[in-house]
This record gives C-alpha cells, structure tokens and sequence, in this order.
C-alpha cells in the first residue's frame, strides 16, 4: 500500500507527466510562465483545485449517476476554480491581476476533467488525494522549469530580481524576445518532451 | 445501481450538488468581497501615486504608508463637457468604468486617432494639494487603443498644468518586450519634466521614433518604445485626445482661470 501511494504520487512527475507524456494543460503552460511568480501561483491554483474535486468527486463516486457524471464533475471543478480566482483577488491582487483569465481558465484545464473521470471516479479518497498531489506536481515540475528560462533568458530576472543585468539598463545581457513571447515556450517544452522521451523511450508514441 | 438511472434520482442528485456548490462559490465570494474592495481601491491609489511621482514603481509600501500619501490627494468628479466640478457625488463610490460603458451616463466623440468612441460624462480626477490649498499636480485617468488593445492608466500635470510629471499604465496587453515596454521604469522617468502643450496652446507632446534627448533639448518628444511603433504612435495619441478640448481641455481651462483668478 505504501508503495502504491509513492508509485502514485511520483508517477506523475517523470514517468506519467501530464503535460510532457499526456500533453494536457499546455494553454496555461504557455501563458503564464512568462514569470516565476504567475506560474508559482498557478501551480498553487492547480493544486488546490485538483486537490478539492479528486477529492469531492472521490467522495461521492458512487452516488453519481453515469448519465451526468461529466457535468456533475465540471461543476464542482468550476466551483473550485472560482473560490480560488476569489481567494488569489482578495490575497494576492497584483499577481491575480497579471494572471487575469488563466485562473479562470483552470476550469478548461484536461488535468482536471481528465483526472476527475479517469481516477478518482474509481478510486477511494486517499488515493484520489494523492494523485491529485502528484499530478499537480508534475503540472508544476514543467511549469517551473520552463518559467525558470523564460524569466532568466527573457527578462534576465528570477522572481523579479534582476540576474543578469540588461543592456537597456546599463548591464551586458541583450534579452532573447522569443523567450517572453508564447513560441518560447512551445520551444521549451518541446524540448522537454524530446528529452524526457529520449531518456525514456518507453515514452515515445507508436508510429 | 437501478437507483443511479432513475430520472428522479438523477435531478434530485443535480439539484444537491448545485445547491452545494452554490453555497460554496457565494460564502467565499460575499466573505471575501471587502477585501477585495480594499485591494483595488489601493491598487487605484498606487497607480495614481506612482503616476504623480510621490511612489517609485519598484517601492514597496505598506496600506497604511499609501494612505497617508494619499492624504493630499483628493479625488474630485467633473463634468468633462463643461469641466466643472460636481457636488453631490461621492468620488469614493464612482465607478468610471462603469458609467464610461453606459450609453446614459456617456457621450460620442468624433471618430479619433484613439478610437475612443464614447466619453463619460463625468470623470474621476485627482487634484494633490499642499497644504496652503495650492494646486501642485493633477492625475487624469487617460485610456486609448495601442496594439493589441485598449491601454489604462493615469498622467500627472504639474500644477502649471503644462509641465508632465509623470505617466503610468495600470493595464495593457501590449507585447511583452516590445509594447509592453510602457511598463519600463526606465522609459517612464523620460516623461517628467516635458510639456504637454506648445506655445499656442496646442497638445504638442509626442512619442517619437528613436531617442529624444533631455526635456530642456526636446520638451515636446519623448524616445519612442524601440519596436512597438503602433504602442508608441497609441500613446501619443490617447495624450492628444485626453488633453484636448474632447477629453480634459475644459476642465484644465478652468482649472487655469480659477488659478490665475487666485
């Protein structure tokens, strides 16, 4: 049992990642990690609300009826997805407001619906509980890496503090523009996907 | 599971959840509001600090520090036809974007470089006085078309009502890097100190292309935003429009006579 929760809760994060093997969730991927900042709060946002219906759907998986179930698990993922956009505005306003429609666009995110239906539908709640955990752990392993380069490369900046100082502001480093544009991104996590299927090939599609 | 099939079941089980959830979604939306509130009404008042130049935009100040700034400004609603004030309106509660959409409470302008198609009637202004009553700077809330769309933010004019001291976006979608470059403190400490208006009176102030040198060379230009010519030839524009006779005109008019008038 204990080895089936790590299997669970690491799985998601090299081995089964939703956004690198599943290629879900990209659209966020793409527009928030212009920042370190955004995306550490998104991710934060990914948890909880991953957290909040794998474990509500978990809970009354079996008083679901099949009929509805896909509108049944959206409105409690919208529901969740709005508290968290209420509590980002009344807790952290600036970056809420960088992040602008991404929060609200949780509710579109295929982790969530995919997770929703092909887990906790069929497992108990502790174990919806951490697959929710390691999910939004591989979510927030891609996001951060790829906000770690695009804030460095793009902005010469780490968590708003400057790295590598610009030219425009007297330093050396002429920032690449492709970086805080959205391709950069694709680029990056392209790049991801193509090593992590090199290091595991099991990983590569079938032709 | 004949149970879970049944249509009875089934709206009965919909009508829960949605109660549930509803439940949920308001508690956290009305307990949480006034905090919300709070937060944007200092978020307006940071911009319109930031636009006067008494906050730098990288400083971190505290709720009770931006208020005590905030003692010397005073938000003042006019008419933006005639340019006078109006009394009988609490400027705390007034919601210029909200009376900016409604056709009721706004006017049409002639078609414009901006494409601003509607003005609101009455606008929301902030005079900073010291503390003999004397004007020293006026914030105007400015918005206009740029690249990809409509940008926000606040001007401060010195209290000759001429002099710019400052220029500040609260909300754009300009290109990061390259528009969105109207964010760079760097750019913006190049306005303070140019003038918004020529000799005749016109609005002379513009975004040029490449570099415009020190205000006591170049008072009319400042350098443009190197690759976002729409965002730069945007903010000139939205300038021209808000501090000529559609926008503020009458009100700085007026503000000048009862200036010179004593």
């Amino acid at each position: 049992m204990a080895d089936e929760k790590k299997k669970i809760l690491l799985d998601p994060i090299l081995n089964n990642n939703p956004i690198a093997l599943q290629v879900l969730g990209i659209c966020s991927a793409l527009a928030v990690t212009t920042k370190l900042e955004t995306s550490a709060v998104m991710c934060g946002a990914v948890l909880f609300v991953l957290v909040g219906s794998n474990v509500a759907i978990s809970l009354i998986r079996n008083s679901i009826p099949p009929s509805v179930r896909i509108i049944v698990q959206l409105t409690v993922i919208a529901s969740l997805v709005i508290v968290a956009d209420q509590i980002l505005k009344a807790f952290l306003y600036d970056t809420s407001k960088q992040l602008s429609v991404f929060v609200g666009l949780i509710i579109t995110n295929c982790i969530l619906m995919g997770r929703a239906e092909a887990y906790a539908m069929q497992n108990g709640v502790a174990l919806s509980f951490f697959d929710a955990i390691g999910n939004a752990a591989g979510y927030s392993a891609i996001l951060i890496s790829t906000a770690f380069l695009r804030e460095l490369f793009g902005s010469g900046k780490l968590f708003g503090m400057s790295v590598l100082p610009l030219q425009t502001e007297g330093g050396w480093y002429n920032p690449n523009g492709l970086m805080v544009l959205s391709p950069g991104a694709f680029f990056i996590i392209g790049t991801f996907i193509w090593l992590l299927r090199e290091w595991k090939p099991e990983q590569m599609e079938e032709e | 599971m004949q149970r879970l099939n049944q249509p009875k079941y089934i709206i009965l089980f919909s009508l829960a959840v949605c109660a549930v959830c509803a439940i949920f979604v308001s508690a956290s939306a009305v307990g949480l509001a006034s905090r919300q509130d709070a937060n944007q009404l200092l978020d307006m008042q940071k911009n319109v600090l930031e636009a006067a130049g008494v906050k730098a935009p990288d400083q971190q100040m505290s709720r009770k520090e931006i208020a005590a700034a905030f003692e010397n400004v005073r938000p003042v609603v006019i008419d933006t036809k005639t340019g006078e004030k109006v009394e009988g309106v609490d400027p705390e509660t007034f919601d210029q974007q909200k009376v900016a959409k409604d056709p009721k409470t706004s006017h049409a302008v002639p078609s414009n470089p901006s494409l601003i198609s509607r003005v609101p009637d009455r606008a929301k202004v902030y005079e900073v006085r010291d503390a003999s009553g004397k004007l020293q700077m006026v914030v105007l809330p400015i918005e206009g078309y740029g690249l990809w769309g409509t940008l926000y933010g606040f001007l401060a004019l010195d209290g000759d009502l001429n002099t710019i001291r400052g220029i500040t976006y609260y909300k754009h979608k300009e290109t990061p890097g390259l528009g969105g470059e109207v964010d760079n403190v760097r750019w913006k400490s190049l306005w303070d100190g140019r003038k918004a208006y020529g000799p005749s009176g016109e609005v002379e102030i513009q975004v040029i292309k490449g570099l415009a040198g020190p205000p006591g060379e170049a008072p009319y230009k400042v350098d443009g935003l190197a690759g976002a010519t729409l965002t730069s030839r945007g903010v000139t524009n939205m300038l021209h429009f808000w501090l000529g006779e559609q926008g503020f005109g009458p009100y700085l008019d007026n503000l000048r006579g009862g200036e010179a008038h004593g």
